[in-house]
């Protein structure tokens, strides 16, 4: 470990010279570049670039929200003529696509990972800002190419985000709607793809002297785990859309029978990417977590190695799980599929036992972040839990493709997306912008979100059980669905209540600003060392990285983390508050600090 | 399914110990007692049925029973992790400056959290295969039936008498089937992917384009039962009801040997869908 460690300290011998020359030459003009509107179309750092991605993720969060409440509303009433059968099948394609490609994926791996990452490894930017700016600039094109799907005749595609052939074939579906519901994707797909290289490239090759492997922050961790299912992930996704468009197009019959094709073959390659995609929606999220709960509770993150390897475990099983969402097919391997999926359920657990044990004998500030965590970890144990149960296939046999498969993912990626996503907007809005947001508001979001998320989806559960199918516009008047979906709407405009305090939130944190300081919570990672905001290439200095936490090391010399009974301390010599260390030392200057200490 | 509980009892019980701090010692014991016991006097009165159908059919009930024994571990672990987590909340709020010690690893912690877990998805896992087994068993019956879904609606064809009966969106079909007998059904589709699925039986299965499915079932109880398509197929899938009816064996064979009148039209369904919309 140790030698490949000390080989990506001296980026120079390692064959990407290209790398170091660029970030050298920038970084001799500290301040070079446009500022306004022009810094936003042309940067390429990547915190210019994080934020732009984090907005119009969250715009796009904004759309798909209201998009739900419409659906909301049509479901009040079994007979409701709000919307037609033709819109209401458009309207949970789009919300589906938007939530799940365009907004919980890009606000992770293109927002939070794109500006965090580079801080927590000590990077001055990403490994390569130019395909970084690409990456954004063809994710915003794919997200106006979906949105632009309303608009044109015959309407968005209306085939579910799935899109399972044979019904999106030209023949089930034709129209613009489809082929531009495909590009759009193809477009985000790539982008995707490249910001999973970006990412694994950055991680490796240029974290800060001293940051061995072991020794980066959970939250870059599962960056690194998530870039990778990336990289496996979304070309099957892309190659599966192409072939579509191939059979929409040019008369192949890769997906259609009466060709010789084979549609399951599509569900196949859809969830070949589908399920690894949950956890490239989750794992960030679980990183988020990660950082925050130990910072709130002031002690490091409990079973720090067993929550690498249980990302890892997740990241592993998740390849190999994807026909769960194929049991009633009846064309796949029941036993195989259903073990797999069960044991899922022992890393995530081990990540959940290790939450807990980071609170344990902490000391809790009950601030926004932190109670948006211990949201998430509400939310997503309910999910979890109902999750095994759909590992099971003759139990997955009868809830199927009912509602309550809805309340299912939707409390899981909800839990994950939403409660950990802004609960990791509240935490780095301080470094993103060098100001806070209201505490006091953030409770307020917090509760209305909490509160509604319940209202919404436990009706769900009750409908998914009584048969309720999912992606219906209307059900039968007779069967008492109606006040369970009634208790489901009113939730959703409590979560978007919640969403209205956020945005007032933002709105006052803009206008009269509370300055936050460089490390208002007493941050554990290297983002908090450096100015709030970060300046241009993010360090003038790094402080020694002997753990996990540097910058915690750094403030309390005196509190070091205590691991298997004996005291990790940085070794005799080197005293408890070094001098700070340049932050261009990837030629070995820092290699001693690196190589000193152990655990 | 007390067997369930009792193999998830030492299982949670552990964790609970291993996890708990120190003081309140008496009130975790009878939290203990509470978690432990909670599944062997639900086995041993009437176990809720948490929200589903009991099954209408012998299939049916052996997927509900599983279904009892799922619910009854994951509120277990549940109540476990709730605890923990509040426990956690409200006990270590932060009440001073103090920095608290800086624990990261318990091996011993570590390990029970990862071995107990493995050991309740085996178990549940062995339970699952069991149920899988049952309920997806094909015995050859004493009836079959051929089910076609299409855009948008069913047809059920008994191959024996050549009876037919079909009908699209809210002019839904019935299939007949006669009680306590074993029914095979054979299902296909005739264009999109769709679901069939009847709540009361705890059961669904595609029907799809390119793959022949077999699936039995033994109605337990004469009755309606409602059905639906689950699988998004397209513009009506909303509408896209059946219902399944259980009579006597003596009814079905009077009933399935009246053959006049109908003979298998999905295309001229299907045209008269797209020219007249939906139940014209």
């Amino acid at each position: 470990m140790t030698d490949l460690i000390d080989t990506t300290l001296t980026g120079g011998d390692i064959g990407h010279p290209g790398v170091f020359e660029e970030v050298e030459a920038a970084h001799e003009h500290p301040e070079h570049g446009p500022t306004g509107i022009l810094k936003w179309l042309t940067s390429t750092d990547h915190k210019v670039i994080g934020m732009s991605y984090m907005i119009t993720a969250v715009v796009l969060f904004y759309i798909a929200g209201v998009l739900a409440l419409v659906m909301r509303l049509q479901l009040a009433s079994p007979t409701s003529s709000l919307l037609s059968l033709s819109a209401y099948n458009q309207l949970f394609t789009m919300h589906g696509s938007i939530m799940m490609y365009l907004f919980a994926g890009p606000f992770a791996f293109g927002g939070l990972a794109n500006f965090i990452v580079p801080l927590q490894v000590g990077a001055p930017d990403m490994a390569f800002p130019r395909l970084n700016a690409l990456s954004y600039w063809l994710f915003l094109t794919g997200s106006i190419t979906m949105i632009m799907d309303f608009f044109v005749r015959g309407g968005a595609a209306a085939f579910g985000w799935v899109a399972y052939a044979p019904l999106s074939e030209a023949t089930n579906s034709p129209g613009l709607g489809g082929d531009i519901w495909i590009m759009a994707l193809v477009l985000t797909g790539f982008s995707a793809i490249f910001t999973g290289v970006n990412l694994v490239a950055t991680i490796f090759y240029l974290r800060a002297p001293g940051m061995t492997m072991f020794r980066m922050p959970i939250f870059t961790w599962n960056m690194l785990v998530t870039a990778i299912l990336i990289l496996i992930a979304f070309p099957v996704l892309t190659s599966a859309l192409v072939m579509l468009f191939c059979d929409r197009h040019f008369g192949t019959h890769i997906f259609t029978v009466q060709g010789g094709g084979s549609p399951i073959l599509y569900q196949h390659l859809f969830w070949f990417f589908g399920h690894p995609e949950v956890y490239i929606l989750a794992l960030p999220y679980f990183g988020v977590v990660t950082e925050i709960l130990p910072v709130f509770s002031r002690k490091p993150v409990f079973g720090y190695k067993g929550m690498v390897f249980a990302t890892m475990a997740i990241a592993a099983l998740s390849t190999g799980v994807w026909a769960h969402h194929m049991f009633t097919t009846g064309v796949v391997l029941l036993p195989f599929f259903s073990l797999l999926s069960l044991l899922i359920a022992v890393p995530t657990g081990i990540k959940f036992f290790n939450w807990i044990g980071t609170m344990w004998r902490g000391q809790l500030t009950m601030k926004a972040p932190l109670l948006f965590c211990i949201g998430f970890l509400f939310a997503f144990l309910m999910g979890g839990i109902t999750g095994v149960i759909l590992a099971s296939p003759p139990l997955d046999f009868f809830v199927h493709d009912t509602y309550f498969v809805v309340a299912h993912f939707h409390q899981v990626l909800f839990g994950t997306a939403v409660f950990a996503g802004f609960a990791g907007l509240y935490y780095w809005y301080p470094k993103f912008f060098g100001r806070m947001l209201r505490d006091h508001l953030g409770k307020w979001h917090f509760w209305l979100t909490f509160i509604g998320f319940w209202i919404t989806f436990m009706p769900q559960y009750v409908l998914g059980l009584m048969g309720m199918p999912r992606r219906v516009a209307t059900y039968p008047t007779n069967l008492g669905w109606q006040s369970w979906n009634i208790a489901s709407t009113v939730g959703a405009f409590l979560i978007a209540a919640g969403f209205a305090v956020l945005l007032y939130n933002l709105w006052i944190s803009w206008r009269e600003p509370i300055l936050a300081g460089d490390n208002p919570w007493d941050g554990h990672t290297l983002e908090w060392f450096t100015t709030s905001p970060p300046p241009h290439h993010n360090y003038l200095h790094l402080p020694p990285i002997r753990s996990e936490r540097p910058t915690w090391d750094y403030n309390h010399p005196d509190a070091p983390t205590v691991g298997h009974g004996k005291q990790v301390r940085p070794r005799p010599g080197t005293p408890g508050a070094p001098a700070l260390v340049g932050a261009r030392s990837g030629e070995g200057s820092n290699g001693s600090d690196g190589r000193s200490t152990t655990r | 399914m007390a067997s369930v509980g009792t193999v998830n009892a030492p299982s949670t019980g552990g964790d609970q110990t291993t996890r708990a701090p120190a003081q309140p010692k008496r009130r975790r014991a009878l939290w203990l007692a509470l978690v432990v016991l909670a599944p062997l006097v639900l086995a041993g009165c009437q176990i809720p049925n948490f929200g589903a159908y009991h099954g209408a059919t012998s299939q049916g009930k052996d997927a509900f029973k599983l279904w009892q024994g799922f619910v009854i571990t994951g509120i277990v672990v549940g109540i476990i992790v709730v605890v923990l987590i509040l426990w956690a909340v409200f006990r270590y709020r932060r009440r001073s400056d103090d920095i608290p010690r800086q624990t990261q690893y318990h091996t011993l912690v570590e390990i029970i959290y990862t071995v107990l877990p493995i050991i309740t998805v085996l178990v549940l896992f062995a339970f699952t295969v069991v149920t899988e087994n049952e309920v997806d068993a094909t015995p050859k019956g004493q009836v079959q039936v051929k089910v076609t879904a299409f855009q948008w609606g069913w047809q059920f064809y008994y191959p024996q008498t050549g009876k037919v009966v079909e009908g699209e969106t809210v002019q839904s079909p019935q299939m007949v089937v006669p009680v306590s007998e074993t029914v095979n059904i054979t299902l296909v589709s005739a264009d999109v992917v769709h679901g069939f699925y009847v709540p009361a039986f705890n059961f669904s299965r595609y029907a799809q384009p390119g793959v022949v499915n077999h699936f039995n079932f033994n109605v337990a109880r004469a009755g309606v039962y409602r059905g639906q398509c689950t699988q998004l197929c397209g513009l009506y899938h909303s509408l896209m009801f059946f219902s399944v009816k259980a009579v006597s064996p003596a009814q079905f064979e009077s009933w399935v040997h009246q053959t006049g009148g109908i003979s298998p039209s999905i295309g001229r369904l299907k045209a008269q869908i797209a020219a007249h919309g939906p139940g014209a």
